[in-house]
């Protein structure tokens, strides 16, 4: 399938900070180092440290725990890079799963995308801090989420069942005239 | 009387005035104002009536430390009671109204509380109460909540927003004195992050108050300086209006922050979160009343407040002005009365030798300084109009007589040391400032065994600027070359005094006030030490000092210094009470920030939420799920609709949403031994293709959860849960994976909002899913219990043939994202075979027919597998699994325990769930004994009679027998234990 189904509609709210719903697909791969670097090569990826996600040729690995890698790619990939890994990884104890349905994935654009996230996650967000491939795990509100960094932006995943929620959240935090300057 | 001085005022701007109203009244004062320095400066001398005795109050203070002058402000929903005047900004259109009065402030009835004084002496309300019971809520309350009180609590719900926020930096300060905004500096400079946090609207109020010169600059100056330096830094937040309310353990400071710029959608408050690598508290030490007859007089004042008002707002507290201390920094007061051109009568000092530079100064300028003396008696009732002076080592003989309209006061200064207690720091005594200071040698400890905080300047007891500066530098990592260079006076440390004069009979003790929001006097500390309360937990208690919204920052240390003397022991030993957060009294809903309303708690919702909707589905939360009930159509009862969707199950085919159930993915080479482990059943036996029932057990042996496992694959298994147990369960797995059995190669996943599901249950399911799919899914090709991958209606799906109902029946899991299409072609593929989608009442009561439990409702944590009759589901020849050991205690394996039977009552009814089932005989309480409780119990629509289920002491050996039940609210209930299973008792229909 070359598409999926938003779950929020597609949901656009423009504040202070635009959050909006987007679709890319995800898939989830545990295994050892080993099973990941050889997932991870046979997609063009290197092996990402601790909290990082690392680009390549339009998908992208993320860390999530020390033997759990998010991948994420186009919707229209995910049946064939299944496909592929689960016959690079035959006789290696590893699990592989399209996750993509059972996550809402929100895209946070404009310069205080950080600040805004800062009212939700119990994490530090300075440029410095969280700059560029930076990935982190943490409880938005009452629900657990991660983010990273993409260009100027950031995504954030939550479960498909609180999406309503993540992005009410979200969108309340975001209202114009709760600007805080905590970055400026 | 109170007034505004021509001219002057640094925190006012006369270029922009504002009108207000206070009780009613329309009012004026500037951009700038606070309420309290605009009613002053009003002629507004008295601002609300005390708790106990209803006495006249003024402003004692300046900032968030005023006991006295509490206000609600704004009305109906917006009301907000026990606020500070000297807190509140002034801002066009704010309403106000005074407190605990009536009819008016003017004229308070309950005032005449006050003539009862001697009635109400410390541990009144402990020595009342101890009348007969009744008493309490006829009398007592309803008429003492009346006299005593303060604001009431708004009783519409607030309309405003609060927010929340984290924040991280190198160094936090908490307090933007000129001590803070130097610390910040140094830090900065060598690129830090840094956090300011400044209670007020202005940073450096008391040095730029008091004229200090930093720099060869007035602190004014030096001020703006700094601040615009700091403001430019990005990595530099300069808080205002932000009180730190708590440092926690960890080195987390908590801060509520009030929003004051900011357009609509802005929140009122904000509450931040911070965690900073180092804390540097520069939190200023509050100036203490003297305990004099009369000290709560409107119009005396601390005489540091006195001067904010002076030289920060322009307001005078009167025309003449009677100055009493124990300290040379009241002489600033002295200076700024003279300058505004306020007459200074009289200086009346405690100590019995004067000779600092400051008191120096003030004798230059004529004023006279009556050393030893003190005040013996305020003339005036509802406000000050003179002093009669004595002797403080003295009786209180009368030496002289001043005519006044006002007086400052000052009894010394205790370091605001809130913040390093709260996580456990301790404080010494020192004797030259009788002051609690921190101890450095004992600070509040990190995780990491290192002190959380550090403090510095008047915080940490020392007085001087200079001597505040050094150590904020030095906090801040800096050098000497750091050091800001200040001219200052040299200072004489005061002498304490705790009750002023110090052999003041009881009428005199009686009128000094040491809390002034509570109402607590010097007799009451004394009384409470003759009456045996040598702890100063326990005498705070029993007086109630220290216990009003204010908490006591004014008068703790003079209570102490009171019941210290009366106890005849050092105050070291004595000790003070516990400091706890919040600093100041936190707005309930910052607390909660967003959380309220829709985002109060997060709704899980199904994939499809939406199409339920559009059917008119009634919800049921399931934990944090919301699952439809029914689907009522046309005006029908929900019983009418529950009924109609258990007779479509069973005679035709129904479709149900099955989503939240529980989808765990196990996988690796040791799974099949990890889920034997698990599960009570043998999971690796499960043939490919093939689904089983199975349960598990805690540790103890009680039944945790139960569900289907389907064997997906040779290594691979698929673990249902019930809906409320998917994440319990998911993170119980991987709990005993990373503990326990760290070595077996075994992942899981919770794939619950990976795929929804649907149930297609009843006698025409085939004949419907058929329609939708090229699988084979005849009775030979996917038997009962058993399950296949394909597509069904053009989505990639699982169908798994087991059955909840009884009936036959298929479970269809399929993407989240592609449920809607597999829920429409489902319905529009049943159209003509009348498909009906039912809920969980349907769902329960087709269970409940066929005597299938519920994890919950038959079970409750104390319930095995074989009290539910699912022996059968234990593999007791297993070498171990979860619950084998405890299934083996004396206790799960008594035969009189509670067994799982049916119920019908003998008239068809259906039983009251819950309901106990009675036994004959007593108890040792009296009450009477029970051998049985119904689980679960409904009307069965098929066979037209009340079904139950029970747990009943030897239930299955009783077959036949009649039970009581009593009804609450009277009456008996009878009913025959009859056999589990109600319908279908073969199990013929689930395996056509």
């Amino acid at each position: 399938m070359s598409e999926r189904e938003y779950v929020l509609g597609g949901a656009d709210y423009r504040g202070y900070v635009r959050i909006h719903e987007v679709t890319p697909g995800l898939v989830l791969l545990r295994g050892d180092a080993a099973v990941q670097a050889l997932a991870l090569a046979e997609l063009g990826l290197a092996v990402p440290a601790q909290r990082r996600m690392i680009a390549a040729g339009g998908r992208m690995a993320g860390w999530m725990a020390p033997d759990e890698i998010l991948l994420v790619l186009p919707v229209a990939e995910v049946a064939a890079v299944l496909a592929r890994l689960a016959l690079a990884l035959v006789g290696r104890h590893h699990l592989l799963a399209d996750i993509s349905d059972s996550r809402v994935v929100l895209r946070l654009e404009g310069p205080r995308w950080r600040e805004v996230l800062a009212k939700a996650v119990p994490v530090d967000l300075a440029p410095a801090v969280f700059g560029a491939g930076e990935l982190r795990r943490a409880p938005a509100g009452q629900v657990p989420v991660a983010f990273w960094t993409e260009g100027d932006d950031a995504v954030l995943i939550a479960m498909r069942s609180v999406a309503g929620y993540v992005f009410d959240l979200l969108s309340v935090l975001a209202r114009p005239g709760a600007e805080v300057g905590l970055f400026d | 009387m109170s007034h505004r001085l021509p001219s002057g005022g640094l925190f006012i701007d006369r270029s922009s005035p504002l009108e207000f109203r206070f009780d009613g009244k329309t009012r004026s004062g500037f951009a700038g104002d606070t309420l309290a320095s605009a009613l002053l400066a009003a002629g507004q001398g008295v601002m609300g009536r005390s708790f106990k005795y209803h006495r006249p109050r003024g402003p004692l203070a300046s900032g968030a430390e005023e006991p006295n002058a509490l206000v609600t402000l704004g009305r109906d929903a917006r009301a907000e009671p026990n606020i500070a005047a000297t807190r509140a900004a002034l801002a066009e259109g704010l309403e106000a109204a005074s407190q605990n009065r009536w009819p008016s402030l003017a004229c308070d009835i309950g005032a005449v509380n006050g003539l009862f004084a001697r009635l109400l002496p410390a541990g009144f309300y402990y020595k009342t109460f101890m009348a007969p019971r009744a008493g309490w809520h006829r009398l007592f309350e309803p008429v003492i909540r009346r006299a005593a009180g303060l604001g009431k609590a708004p009783t519409q719900a607030d309309p405003d927003r609060y927010e929340q926020i984290h924040a991280f930096c190198d160094l936090l300060v908490v307090g933007g004195g000129a001590a803070g905004l130097q610390a910040a500096m140094v830090a900065a400079r060598a690129g830090q992050r840094v956090i300011v946090l400044e209670q007020g609207a202005h940073l450096m109020a008391r040095s730029r108050v008091d004229g200090a010169e930093i720099d060869g600059l007035s602190a004014e100056v030096w001020h703006d300086r700094t601040a615009a330096a700091l403001d430019q830094r990005p990595d530099v937040q300069l808080r205002r209006n932000t009180v730190a309310l708590g440092l926690y353990d960890h080195g987390l400071v908590l801060a509520e922050e009030t929003v004051t710029e900011g357009a609509k959608g802005a929140p009122r408050k904000r509450l931040w979160r911070i965690r900073a690598g180092r804390v540097v508290l520069a939190t200023g030490a509050q100036e203490r009343p003297l305990a004099f007859a009369g000290n709560d007089v409107p119009g005396v004042m601390l005489a540091s407040a006195m001067r904010d008002y002076l030289t920060g707002w322009a307001v005078a507290p009167g025309r003449q002005v009677v100055v009493v201390t124990n300290n040379d920094d009241a002489y600033r007061t002295v200076l700024a009365l003279h300058c505004a051109g306020i007459a200074v009568p009289a200086v009346l000092d405690a100590r019995a030798q004067v000779t600092g530079a400051l008191p120096a100064q003030v004798r230059a300028l004529g004023i006279p300084v009556l050393a030893g003396q003190g005040i013996a008696q305020v003339l005036g009732r509802g406000r000050v109009m003179g002093v009669r002076t004595c002797h403080q080592a003295g009786d209180g003989t009368v030496t002289g007589e001043f005519a006044c309209d006002a007086i400052a006061m000052s009894g010394g200064w205790s370091p605001n040391v809130h913040l390093w207690s709260h996580s456990g720091g301790k404080l010494r005594w020192d004797m030259v400032q009788a002051q609690f200071t921190p101890d450095p040698e004992r600070p509040p400890t990190g995780a990491g065994g290192g002190p959380l905080a550090v403090v510095v300047g008047a915080a940490n007891g020392t007085a001087s600027l200079a001597g505040a500066l050094r150590e904020a530098v030095l906090a801040a990592g800096g050098t000497d070359a750091d050091l800001p260079e200040v001219t200052e006076p040299d200072e004489h440390p005061p002498e304490p005094v705790w009750i002023m004069p110090a052999g003041a009979p009881p009428s005199a003790r009686a009128k000094m006030f040491l809390d002034f929001q509570n109402d607590v006097t010097v007799a009451d500390v004394q009384l409470a030490a003759r009456e045996g309360y040598v702890s100063v937990e326990h005498a705070k208690r029993y007086t109630t000092l220290g216990m009003a919204t204010d908490q006591g920052k004014l008068g703790n240390i003079n209570g102490l210094g009171v019941l210290a003397d009366a106890l005849g022991a050092p105050i070291p030993q004595v000790g003070t009470t516990t400091f706890r957060p919040p600093y100041l009294p936190a707005t309930l809903g910052v607390l909660a920030g967003e959380a309220r309303g829709a985002l109060f708690q997060p709704l899980r919702r199904l994939p499809l939420h939406t199409q339920h909707q559009g059917l008119g589905a009634e919800w049921e939360p399931v934990g944090q799920w919301r699952r439809p009930t029914t689907y009522p159509r046309g005006g029908e009862s929900t019983l009418q609709a529950t009924n109609r969707e258990v007779l479509a199950v069973r005679g035709a085919v129904g479709l149900c949403d099955a989503s939240t159930l529980g989808k765990i993915l196990v996988k690796g080479p040791d799974a099949g031994r990890f889920l034997d482990m698990i599960y009570t059943g043998r999971i690796s036996a499960i043939p490919l293709g093939r689904c089983r029932y199975g349960l598990i057990c805690t540790e103890q042996g009680f039944l945790s959860d139960d569900g289907v496992v389907v064997r997906l694959a040779e290594d691979e298994w698929l673990c249902h849960t019930t809906s409320g147990g998917a994440a319990r369960i998911h993170a119980m797995m991987e709990d005993w994976l990373q503990t326990e059995w760290f070595d077996w190669q075994v992942y899981i996943l919770d794939q619950t909002e990976q795929f929804g599901q649907l149930v297609l249950a009843g006698p025409r399911a085939r004949q419907v899913l058929a329609a939708v799919t090229d699988l084979d899914v005849s009775a030979k090709a996917l038997p009962f219990m058993t399950s296949v991958a394909g597509e069904v209606a053009g989505v990639a799906a699982r169908v798994h043939r087991i059955s909840f109902s009884g009936e036959l029946s298929y479970e269809i899991a399929v993407p989240a994202g592609d449920t809607g299409r597999l829920w429409d072609a489902r319905l529009a593929a049943g159209g003509d075979a009348g498909i009906t989608p039912y809920g969980t009442h349907a769902l329960h009561v087709l269970r409940a027919e066929k005597g299938f439990i519920v994890v919950g409702d038959e079970s409750d944590g104390t319930v095995t597998p074989q009290d539910l009759g699912l022996g059968w589901a234990v593999a007791a020849g297993k070498a171990d699994f979860l619950g084998k050991r405890g299934l083996q205690r004396v206790a799960l394996q008594d035969p009189d325990r509670w067994r799982l039977v049916g119920l019908e009552a003998t008239d068809g009814a259906v039983l009251p769930e819950g309901a106990y089932i009675a036994a004959p005989g007593r108890n040792a309480a009296g009450q009477g004994n029970v051998q049985g409780r119904v689980t679960s119990s409904y009307w069965s629509p098929v066979l037209r009679r009340g079904i139950a289920l029970a747990l009943l002491r030897h239930g299955p050996d009783r077959m036949g027998e009649v039970v009581e039940l009593p009804l609450i609210g009277g009456g008996v209930a009878m009913a025959r234990v009859v056999a589990i299973c109600a319908y279908d008792p073969d199990g013929v229909r689930q395996h056509v």
